[in-house]
């Protein structure tokens, strides 16, 4: 068992309690002592300053901070940091950098899949993992036979990527860059 | 958000105890639902007891033909299951109609049953709700209550249960299994599993404090066509205004359970013979005790046209 104490005073003072935790970001190992509360995302963010993933919602509605952990997507701002001990996590710094862009950045650029660019790396995170999730053969909600592998289709794109909001309205070109990595015609 | 001391035991009997002797403790799984809540202070656990070191986590076949889901099972791998996908439909076309797919990669099928309703009035602790500070009041009943429950309620709560799995699980007659603090199993059938709210709102489920979901079981499959219909304000995550989860056969017969009406799937299976007679003939007799709002009765005409449209389907 695994576990933080708290300080005597902190059921009256609301104290921050600390937990140690130790994980990967992006293929480096990280050990960090934070107080309980702290999200994934403001892990990554406030205290290994990889601010690329985005707070938008800090409820889970938006998708800006969408990181994929252990292969698959999450909202890193639902998650705490303490329950991901041995975890390996990727954000978008992970995913490429300006020198060497993954694919799906490219293809972004390509298809000005974005305005603002502030829902852009949730969107390329998840992006990435929803291609990986039809290839896997993971059925969505707009799947008609749900029995059959699942297609790289514009209905598929849109279902599966509802849960990133872009308020700029930047979705046909998502789906054109998503679709042209996948290397599928729209 | 309050602060909290964690842990994380390794068998389910330890993480029931852990909760039974702290009444400030709660189980923490995918954390969706929960950590939204506690940064809104609307859950303020100071122990939080993480049940994902706990295994749990498999899809079984049990005996008698159906189906043992593990209490972590993912929804999104509970959707993507083979089984799941061939012999319970309405399961898998239940849990791809809930919430974004981020949020189903996280989500277990335990903390899916457990959900809190998204009342408005819930969600803003600067309005009267008797589920969030009980004996506060109902701001709800004279407010907006066009998401709210049209059967079932009561004068002091008006909330639905939001959730897509339930229903489905519903109509398929599953069963809860729990493990208590002193280790002792409990089987619960579905449709015992959640509460109306009466006078005590604040309680959405009949488990004991401390009771911990161990899986949920399947019985075997029933012939027909699994249909999960859900009517939403958005095409794609959005909670349902109606869900109707149905398996039906080609003269329409068969069962169904409604969602987004009630504070538990709502079904009557006393209606469920008038099926082959057509919508109507059901939805008069399953909601024959409505006490829809101004702003909600719409949810009767709807909840009547869209069984009609899953009978469609079925006869198709």
């Amino acid at each position: 068992m695994v576990g933080a104490t708290a300080p005597a005073a902190s059921e009256r003072t609301d104290a921050p309690i600390l937990a140690q935790v130790t994980f990967t970001v992006n293929g480096q190992r990280r050990d960090l002592e934070l107080d309980t509360r702290t999200s994934l995302l403001d892990a990554a963010r406030e205290h290994l300053h990889l601010t690329g993933s985005k707070k938008g919602c800090d409820h889970g509605q938006c998708g800006a901070c969408t990181m994929i952990v252990d292969g698959r997507r999450i909202n890193a701002c639902l998650t705490l940091a303490i329950m991901h001990q041995g975890a390996e996590i990727i954000t978008i710094e992970g995913l490429g950098q300006p020198d060497h862009l993954h694919p799906m950045q490219a293809a972004f650029v390509r298809h000005d899949g974005y305005q603002c660019g502030y829902c852009t790396p949730g969107q390329i995170c998840s992006g990435v993992a929803v291609l990986a999730e039809i290839k896997a053969g993971i059925p969505s909600h707009v799947t008609a036979d749900l029995e059959a592998a699942p297609q790289v289709t514009e209905a598929e794109i849109r279902e599966r990527m509802s849960g990133n909001i872009c308020r700029c309205g930047a979705y046909s070109n998502i789906v054109e860059a998503m679709t042209e990595v996948a290397g599928a015609r729209a | 958000m309050k602060s909290f001391t964690y842990e994380r035991p390794s068998t389910p009997a330890e993480a029931a105890a852990a909760v039974a002797r702290n009444g400030q403790a709660k189980f923490i799984a995918g954390g969706t639902n929960l950590l939204d809540l506690m940064k809104l202070q609307i859950e303020t656990p100071r122990h939080l007891v993480d049940v994902n070191g706990l295994g749990l986590d498999a899809v079984e076949p049990t005996d008698d033909g159906g189906l043992r889901i593990g209490a972590l099972v993912r929804n999104t791998d509970l959707a993507a299951h083979p089984r799941v996908r061939r012999d319970y439909g309405v399961l898998a076309r239940a849990l791809l109609a809930g919430a974004s797919g981020q949020l189903r990669n996280k989500a277990t099928t335990a903390g899916n049953l457990l959900q809190r309703t998204r009342c408005p009035y819930f969600y803003d602790t600067a309005q009267a709700c008797n589920k969030r500070q009980p004996g506060s009041g109902c701001s709800a009943l004279d407010g907006v209550s066009r998401q709210l429950a049209v059967i079932g309620g009561s004068a002091a709560c008006i909330a639905t249960h939001p959730g897509d799995m339930a229903v489905a699980m519903r109509v398929l007659d599953a069963t809860v299994e729990t493990v208590d603090d002193a280790g002792a199993a409990r089987k619960i059938p579905i449709a015992a599993f959640h509460r109306l709210p009466g006078d005590d709102p604040s309680r959405d489920t009949n488990l004991k404090p401390g009771e911990l979901i161990t899986a949920v079981t399947l019985p075997k499959p029933v012939p027909g066509t699994h249909i999960y219909r859900k009517v939403r304000d958005r095409a794609s995550y959005a909670y349902a205004l109606v869900s109707v989860a149905a398996i039906l056969g080609k003269d329409g017969s068969g069962h169904v359970a409604f969602g987004g009406v009630a504070h538990k799937p709502w079904r009557v299976e006393a209606a469920e013979a008038d099926l082959p007679q057509g919508a109507r003939a059901v939805t008069q007799k399953v909601f024959a005790d409505a006490e829809p709002t101004h702003e909600n009765a719409y949810k009767l005409k709807l909840a009547e046209r869209t069984l009609g449209a899953a009978l469609n389907q079925a006869r198709a």
